[in-house]
């Protein structure tokens, strides 16, 4: 069975029904019905026509639904005189449904879960795999949030920025679980840029692609972290790379300068360089600039710090830190690398043993660590 | 449900088990305060680098392990630092207060798993308590093992 090709179909399956009259949530429960249904029965033949099968399948659960949801209501002598709403105007029914699913109503974990589902086609199994929650939790969660959305019209044009940050957070999401949610993440928004021109859309598809492009470097076998400077920059994704490039060049060519694109133009001055050392930090740092102009958010004012440590040394990297509150997360890790270059390492053995309780996830906490004891090893005590 | 007979038997750690040879649940608990001093007893950053990456091989590794065998339900850790939070009456904010630097005891983080016996929680937490520390020698940490109180069993007549 080709999970790809089922998984694209989803959205142009829910939008149908909808467009044929289905009201969103109980649309998207039969799509969803229909997906296990073609799990278990594709494996032996897949249909010629499976946009079509699928289609089928979910109105016909629909009505089911429906019928049995009229019938219990005429039992209980509840008054079923809702007229079906008329369909709806055919814009672009797939954007629609991004809207939707990342609508301002919704909690972003919300938000995240029912894009996966509407629009990704995952089962509810699997992105409660994927988050590590119970499957009847993640179920509760994609209802409710249906729940949110049900008063909200299907053919108002939402905001891009909201959709942005929702598919930006199952990229960071990453690996866990049997799905791949960074992959996914691509699929949709590359999805996502196909039906919407916007610089932005494509600022952060760039993005991705380029930090997809290091992932297999990014941890060693063992699990730990590798950081950027010692990547192994001959296994970086190229073929990744380059579209990303390409991409992002196009974007800013419009000159609408946004977060997504000024973070994949640091992505590739990263990705440009041959090695660690030829980083062109000096651009980078220019490119931090923006982005603290645009976002105003003390974590690329820490990030800003780190790049202005290498474009012109550690001791105005320190500086710049010195200007930030130390309760920025990471704060201390960041101090303890400019105080390592710029040679005290006693003070940054301090700081790294101080920063690895705080780190937000265990190899992170490991790295911090064996740094460290790196440095305690060096010295004597 | 007629046909599934269960007949309560015997009781071990507080907990009661059936006759049918059920799993049984168990929490193992690591501190960072408040158990007793492990033998092998060196601060982290004070390891060598490779006994450090030796010692989170050794940890992922056990929990692939219970993972394969079906006994692995869930493993966690906690940041040290946390706040203590309660109720302040009716249309008041709850209050918060802490962390305090005092608390004797600090819970680092837990493995549940779900196994046969006590005396398999038992053996599961002294390999636990084995991880390599400094010099590579096994730590000697105590594990504290507390069963999950179970659902009460289904009656049937």
């Amino acid at each position: 069975m080709d999970e790809a090709l089922l998984r694209s179909l989803t959205p142009g399956v829910l939008t149908i029904l909808v467009r044929r009259g289905a009201d969103f949530a109980a649309a998207e429960d039969a799509v969803q019905d229909a997906l296990v249904e073609a799990i278990r029965v594709w494996t032996a033949d897949q249909p010629r026509d499976p946009k079509g099968w699928l289609v089928t399948v979910a109105w016909r659960r629909f009505l089911d639904a429906t019928r049995a949801d009229s019938a219990r209501r005429r039992r209980e002598g509840l008054v079923d005189e809702e007229p079906a709403p008329g369909p709806a105007p055919a814009v672009d029914d797939t954007l629609q449904l991004y809207f939707l699913c990342a609508h301002p109503s919704l909690r972003p974990s919300s938000a995240v879960a029912l894009t996966l589902r509407a629009v990704g086609g995952l089962t509810t199994r699997q992105i409660a795999q994927a988050y590590l929650v119970p499957e009847a939790a993640m179920a509760q969660r994609i209802s409710r949030a249906k729940r949110t959305v049900s008063g909200v019209r299907f053919d108002r044009p939402g905001d891009v920025a909201t959709v942005l940050r929702v598919l930006y957070l199952v990229f960071n999401e990453g690996y866990s679980g049997d799905v791949d949610l960074a992959a996914e993440a691509i699929r949709l928004t590359r999805q996502l840029a196909a039906a919407i021109d916007h610089p932005e859309v494509a600022g952060l598809l760039a993005l991705m692609l380029l930090h997809h492009a290091r992932r297999a470097t990014r941890t060693a076998p063992d699990g730990s972290l590798v950081p950027l400077a010692e990547q192994d920059r001959g296994r970086w994704d190229t073929k990744s790379i380059a579209e990303g490039v390409e991409i992002l060049q196009a974007a800013l060519a419009r000159d609408r300068l946004g977060q997504y694109q000024a973070q994949a133009a640091i992505a590739a001055l990263h990705a440009d360089a041959p090695t660690a050392e030829e980083t062109d930090w000096a651009q980078i740092v220019e490119w931090y600039d923006e982005l603290a102009r645009l976002t105003d958010s003390p974590v690329v004012r820490l990030n800003r710090a780190v790049a202005v440590g290498e474009a012109e040394g550690p001791r105005a990297g320190l500086a710049a830190l010195a200007a930030l509150d130390d309760s920025v997360p990471r704060h201390a890790a960041v101090a303890a690398y400019l105080h390592e270059r710029a040679g005290d390492l006693a003070t940054a053995a301090r700081l790294y043993t101080e920063a690895a309780p705080k780190a937000p996830n265990l190899p992170e906490r490991a790295h911090l660590t064996r740094q460290a004891a790196r440095l305690n090893a060096r010295r004597p005590r | 449900m007629a046909g599934s007979v269960s007949v309560v038997k015997a009781t071990t750690m507080g907990r009661t088990t059936t006759e049918e040879n059920t799993m049984a649940k168990y929490l193992l608990l690591k501190h960072y305060r408040g158990a007793p001093a492990a033998v092998n007893d060196v601060p982290m950053d004070q390891w060598a680098p490779e006994e450090i990456s030796a010692h989170v091989r050794y940890m992922n590794d056990f929990a692939a392990r219970l993972e394969k065998t079906g006994e692995f339900v869930d493993g966690q850790a906690l940041a040290p630092e946390g706040a203590w939070v309660r109720y302040d009456g009716e249309g008041r904010p709850p209050v918060t207060d802490g962390p305090f630097a005092e608390t004797k005891d600090l819970i680092a983080g837990w493995m549940v798993i779900d196994v046969d016996s006590y005396e398999r929680a038992v053996e599961l937490a002294g390999e636990l308590s084995a991880a390599p520390g400094a010099g590579g020698k096994p730590i000697h940490e105590w594990l504290e093992v507390r069963p999950f109180l179970s659902a009460p069993p289904t009656i049937t007549e």
